[in-house]
């Protein structure tokens, strides 16, 4: 891959805290390396901020090798950038050329309140699966490993919706602020699997009741969600959830 | 003066009988009884939803926006088990002994044996929480090799293990979250241990969105906050992994147990320029198939594609050709960097090595050909089968170089180098997991227990879950059985109150300086002279030379520090800051650790301590112990061995020749 270097304009979402009123500032980075990954372009901004006795860049990120689903910038109006099933911090600045311009805002739902600059609360997360994303198996209970066999087609199937990250990126992409793609991951992850039935039916009747709550929107299928969606998380998750939501609501009795 | 509380009888019964005889906190008493839990990676997790199922009162703490992200989600290979479900001669004791071995004899028998029973306890609880494991297609669980082994123990879910065991822990927790067993702390960082009557009675913790303190109680503290391989600024660890919760402890009189002992792990991405924020790390399941090369001419600037076979050194095969590319960790980090000090590097940075599939590619597309029976292919038909298989087996992590480096592997060989990946040192435990503070545990990567001085491929999963699940929950009980008479301590008690404004004196000196220089200027210094000195190759002249400069950095650090923003506010800088002035004294330690053990063993080569040929040279005469050191003041500490015996796995020279 040829080396090149190259002049940037960037736009971002400055906001001091979740009161304060925020707005677009505008920086100017020279010399940055197609090698460089996103994030740490960032980080030459920030190096420069601080030494010119300005405020760094608030944002999110923790692993920088895409799995543990921390980073979470909204840039040039696509969650996570413009490259397919990526996340932020894989995001390398061969994407872009000299002489660009890059808007990065947060993640914007009402459910992810802003915190700081790109930072925002993703907690409503944790109360969804608290409302019901998990198997009630105490430590010491389990049989075999190997007791219960289980299809290949469905493990598989139930460990590509496992693979969700909980970055949220489909609720930033969606124009409802849905967290159906979300919820229906690990509703699929579960429910495809024979230690989840016996819960099956309460866990997406509870998690949905969470996730309205938190005050995420409604699902219309448009696919947005699935579309930026770092995992490939598909959209028959959603399909399977509706179904399970569905025949939980016509059978269970409370 | 150190006594591990190891339990008598014979080895594969110590456990059991331990477990029998170990007092129990009656379901009443447990309800009145509070455990702070820092870290919620898979040590920390697992505990916090055992510990919870059990009934105690649990608080538990992390610094990420949810317990989620924690570190142990990135491990890829898979996690190890002495289930035998493969037929292949596996056993608990099999396990044991290549634990033992691994770790070059540094680990204690005792706990490794146990690490060994409780493994196969491991995959049951996964299964049954719904981790989804590689099954085959007869629906039961899947199996591989990985490295220091000649079994298939090791279970996984494609390259993504460590997330999905941290998924099955999280929900856990969150299950006992719901059920209000657990009350969760998020981007919280605990800056200080709270000691009342010489026992562990609490932390204070800074709010990272508000910068507040807080005070918590608790009749006992577990630190489960994993390793320090951020000391050296770039490695394959999450950017907020650090030390400071395991070093405010050890500054209260915890021990730290073998501080120097850390693994380079083989496979990497290389450094690409000094802009670069960390490491990204490419299985060791891709030795399996790969070839490593070097070319033979130095400085050979030509493209890996042009340089013909007869140019090419294999050096692993041609240095252990018993093992040839499957060598442990140890001895493939340092032949690469041999032969990169030599002048035989490739890449721009000449400080990398080939990781070529294109043999692979050759040999599996023919196989493919002929389960098919295509006779005669083409050089295209086998190479297109052939890149049809690597993808299957490897796609994922061909996909991630792609994305970092631009380059397309099934085109052109990898180009990878060793960097540092875990820390087998940490607080020093006794047998029950607890820390030479009374009340005061320590779980999973953070503690030095299990690994000796090399960590085998696919343990660090499992220790963190064994500690967790199903050792804590026993240890535990018998200390807080006679805790039950303790009542909560209110929190306006001198001790946390003394607490908490040694923490807020040191963040006030810090926001003080209002120096020059940045807190990652100085991480990256102390980065590079750990690097550079006590890093993959180290001796005495280096380590002397480290301590002084690191005391010099340290010094430099106090008094020209920049950190922009307030206290009272989400500050990134000024945790970072807080971080990065306990890994330079952490460094120092390691530097000092290094320099006393005098001899090689794992991942510490010390360059006087080898054989003929260059290789590590143990010295068991005189260093069969455990460094326990014991914090004395500023530059200061006193070393503790614990002396290590070994009545069932009798040490030998490993050799891969």
């Amino acid at each position: 891959m040829e080396h090149y270097n190259m002049n940037l304009t960037l736009k971002v979402w400055r906001q001091k805290n979740n009161k304060a009123k925020g707005g677009f500032e505008t920086y100017k980075l020279s010399d940055i390396s197609s090698e460089m990954s996103f994030l740490e372009m960032v980080d030459v901004l920030n190096e420069q901020l601080i030494r010119e006795g300005q405020d760094p860049i608030a944002f999110d990120h923790d692993c920088r090798e895409g799995i543990c689903g921390t980073c979470s910038m909204y840039i040039d109006g696509k969650p996570h950038g413009p490259w397919h099933a990526n996340t932020t911090c894989q995001l390398h600045m061969r994407a872009y050329k000299d002489g660009d311009t890059i808007t990065i805002e947060p993640w914007r739902a009402n459910a992810f309140p802003v915190i700081k600059d790109l930072m925002v609360d993703r907690t409503s997360f944790d109360r969804i699966i608290q409302a019901g994303g998990f198997i009630s198996v105490n430590t010491g209970n389990a049989v075999d490993a190997n007791a219960i066999p289980i299809n290949k087609d469905d493990a598989d199937a139930s460990f590509a919706a496992a693979a969700c990250i909980g970055c949220g990126a489909c609720v930033a992409a969606c124009k409802n602020s849905s967290a159906m793609l979300f919820v229906s991951a690990k509703v699929s992850h579960l429910a495809l699997l024979p230690q989840g039935q016996p819960e099956h039916k309460g866990r997406a009747l509870n998690m949905i009741a969470q996730m309205d709550k938190e005050g995420f929107g409604s699902c219309t299928n448009t696919g947005a969600c699935e579309a930026v969606c770092p995992k490939e998380i598909s959209l028959e998750n959603i399909a399977r959830l509706n179904n399970e939501y569905l025949g939980a609501g016509l059978t269970v009795n409370n | 003066m150190l006594n591990s509380k190891i339990p008598a009888g014979q080895l594969d019964q110590k456990w059991n009988d331990y477990k029998g005889h170990v007092k129990l906190v009656n379901p009443a008493n447990k309800r009145k009884i509070e455990v702070i839990i820092v870290g919620t990676g898979l040590a920390g997790a697992s505990a916090a939803a055992a510990l919870g199922e059990l009934g105690y009162k649990v608080k538990t703490f992390c610094f990420q926006d949810s317990p989620r992200r924690a570190h142990s989600i990135a491990a890829q290979g898979g996690i190890n088990a002495a289930k035998n479900y493969q037929n292949d001669g596996d056993s608990v004791f099999r396990l044991f002994y290549d634990t033992i071995k691994g770790g070059d004899y540094r680990a204690r028998e005792a706990n490794v044996h146990r690490l060994a029973e409780v493994s196969v306890n491991i995959i049951d609880q996964c299964v049954a929480q719904g981790v989804p494991f590689a099954r085959e297609y007869g629906g039961l669980l899947s199996n591989r090799s990985f490295g220091g082994t000649q079994v298939q123990r090791t279970f996984y879910a494609a390259g993504q293990t460590g997330q999905q065991l941290l998924i099955g822990a999280y929900q856990s927790l969150e299950r006992q979250i719901s059920l209000g067993n657990v009350r969760q702390y998020s981007r919280h960082e605990m800056l200080e241990v709270v000691m009342v009557d010489g026992k562990a009675r609490g932390i204070i913790a800074r709010d990272l969105v508000t910068g507040k303190l807080e005070r918590h109680f608790g009749h006992a503290v577990l630190l489960c906050t994993g390793g320090y391989g951020n000391v050296f600024y770039l490695s394959t660890n999450a950017m907020g992994c650090n030390v400071t919760a395991a070093w405010k402890a050890h500054k209260k009189g915890a021990y730290f147990g073998n501080p120097c002992f850390t693994q380079i792990h083989p496979t990497c991405i290389p450094v690409s320029g000094d802009y670069q924020s960390k490491l990204t790390l490419m299985s060791e399941s891709l030795r399996n198939d790969g070839r490593i090369w070097v070319p033979k001419k130095k400085d050979d600037n030509r493209k890996a594609t042009d340089i013909p076979e007869e140019e090419r050194d294999y050096y692993l095969e041609r240095r252990y050709p018993a093992f040839g590319n499957l060598v442990p960790r140890d001895v493939a980090s340092r032949a690469a960097k041999e032969r990169c000090d030599a002048g035989y590097g490739v890449g721009t940075s000449k400080q990398a090595v080939y990781l070529d599939y294109a043999d692979a590619i050759d040999r599996y597309g023919k196989i493919e050909c002929l389960k098919h029976g295509i006779e005669n292919p083409s050089a295209e038909v086998v190479r297109e089968h052939g890149v049809a298989v690597v993808k299957e087996k490897y796609g994922n992590l061909f996909d991630m170089y792609d994305k970092i480096t631009g380059e397309n592997p099934y085109e052109v060989p990898m180009r990878i180098y060793p960097a540092v990946h875990y820390t087998m040192g940490g607080l020093w435990v006794d047998y029950e997991l607890m820390t030479s503070i009374p009340g005061l545990y320590c779980l999973g990567e953070a503690n030095f227990s299990d690994h000796g001085a090399n960590r085998l491929g696919a343990s660090a999963l499992m220790q963190g879950l064994a500690d967790g699940y199903f050792v804590i929950p026993y240890t535990v009980g018998n200390y807080l059985a006679d805790e039950i008479a303790t009542k909560a301590i209110p929190v306006d008690h001198p001790a946390f109150v003394a607490a908490e404004k040694e923490v807020s004196d040191r963040i006030n000196t810090l926001m003080g300086i209002k120096g020059k220089q940045t807190v990652e200027s100085f991480h990256k210094r102390l980065g590079k002279i750990m690097w550079d000195k006590c890093g993959m190759a180290r001796n005495a002249q280096g380590l002397q030379e480290a301590i002084t400069e690191i005391q010099q950095l340290k010094k430099e650090f106090w008094s020209d520090l920049k950190i922009p923003g307030e206290i009272g506010e989400m500050n990134p800088e000024l945790d970072k800051a807080n971080r990065v002035a306990d890994f330079i004294e952490l460094g120092e330690l390691m530097c000092i650790d290094a320099l006393n053990r005098n001899e090689s063993c794992g991942g510490h080569f010390r360059e006087e301590s080898q054989t003929e040929e260059g290789e590590a040279k143990r010295d068991d005469a005189n260093f069969s112990y455990v460094s326990a050191w014991e914090y004395k003041g500023e530059h200061q500490w006193e070393l503790h061995k614990e002396d290590l015996t070994f009545d069932v796995a009798k040490p030998t020279q490993r050799s891969y020749k």
